[in-house]
């Protein structure tokens, strides 16, 4: 998260589409601080109704696993099929799952 | 003067601030300090522009000769254009910019929070869906003008000077006529005198924030209600209508 540009620190933006959906990662923007990271984020990511809701998050704030963590964090749940609730059929209604 | 000529005349000094500024905006395109300011700024420019659609495609139906919005916006000589003086003055340096849209974007918020209420149903309308650009308008010159303000000892001498070169052109947003009577008598149009008291709340809680200074009103430059201009419009309208001009026939 250098500086060095002179363009302010690295904030990543995450956007939710509807009401009650989850926010989605987009993109990302520079600014200064939070206030200048949300509007940033409003000019660059929500011109076209993509969104009812801005996240914006510092990227040091982001804890992100490594790709040395993918095979102890991942790889176990290649073989438990019956994790997945594949076997339920979904009632009409729900929506989003 | 009677009340059409009087509400076209409105409608024009409207739409053509919002055009004149947003053609400011557009000259911003490509230059912007950095990438998310460009597009910030290419935003503002858009919103004006449609801002100003809407109202001269009002005036020109008003009118009744058949004049469309474009025929308005491309076709028009400068003596012919009656947007406040401050919508044309030159970007400057980004302080420049954002002191001139703060003290422009303050403006429009107080007038359409007004408009909102007008008797004619196209400006209330118009007013009511402006108002929500022209709100982020004013956050986003505020909260820019409140970091140069307050941020470095150049930044602040900086738009502090900007703001000193400004102000003699503030005056003009609030002057008044004929135009002015007539459509306040019919509840169309809003007291200027009032939309004032309004800006300068919101003008002196901004610049304390920003730690910078008021100026002292001294003398002000007048000519939006003439359609009497500087030495700057001229060049802008050539630049805006070159298209129009060079080809009168293209089509989109």
């Amino acid at each position: 998260m250098s500086n060095t540009d002179n363009q302010g620190d690295v904030w990543e933006v995450f956007i939710q589409s509807k009401p009650g959906l989850p926010h989605k990662h987009a993109g990302s923007v520079h600014a200064t601080d939070k206030e200048m990271a949300l509007q940033n984020a409003r000019d660059m990511y929500t011109r076209r109704q993509e969104g009812t809701c801005l996240w914006v998050v510092p990227l040091n704030a982001i804890v992100s696993s490594t790709p040395e963590d993918s095979g102890s964090f991942f790889d176990p749940s290649d073989d438990k099929i019956y994790r997945h609730p594949t076997h339920y059929v979904m009632p009409d209604g729900a929506k989003h799952i | 003067m009677e009340k059409k000529d009087a509400l076209i005349n409105y409608c024009l000094r409207l739409g053509d601030s919002s055009l004149i500024l947003g053609q400011r905006m557009a000259e911003w395109c490509s230059n912007g300090p950095i990438l998310e300011e460009d597009i910030a700024m290419t935003n503002l420019s858009l919103d004006l522009i449609g801002q100003a659609r809407t109202l001269l495609t009002y005036a020109g139906e008003l009118e009744g000769k058949g004049r469309s919005e474009d025929d308005l916006a491309y076709r028009r000589e400068e003596r012919e254009y009656y947007n406040t003086l401050l919508s044309e003055r030159p970007n400057g340096h980004f302080g420049d910019t954002v002191v001139r849209n703060f003290l422009h974007s303050a403006f429009s918020y107080h007038l359409y929070q007004a408009l909102k209420n007008s008797s004619d149903e196209m400006i209330a309308a118009h007013a009511a869906k402006s108002l929500k650009e022209v709100t982020y308008h004013l956050r986003h010159s505020s909260e820019w003008l409140i970091r140069l303000g307050d941020g470095t000892t150049e930044s602040h001498e900086k738009v502090q000077e900007s703001l000193d070169n400004l102000w003699e052109f503030t005056g003009d947003l609030f002057e008044m006529n004929e135009v002015d009577e007539i459509l306040i008598k019919e509840g169309i149009a809003v007291d200027l005198n009032t939309v004032k008291n309004d800006w300068d709340k919101t003008i002196n809680e901004v610049l304390d924030r920003a730690t910078l200074t008021r100026p002292q009103d001294a003398y002000m430059h007048s000519g939006r209600l003439e359609a009497v201009h500087s030495e700057y419009l001229g060049h802008l309208i050539a630049e805006m209508q070159f298209l129009q001009r060079a080809y009168p026939t293209a089509k989109w």
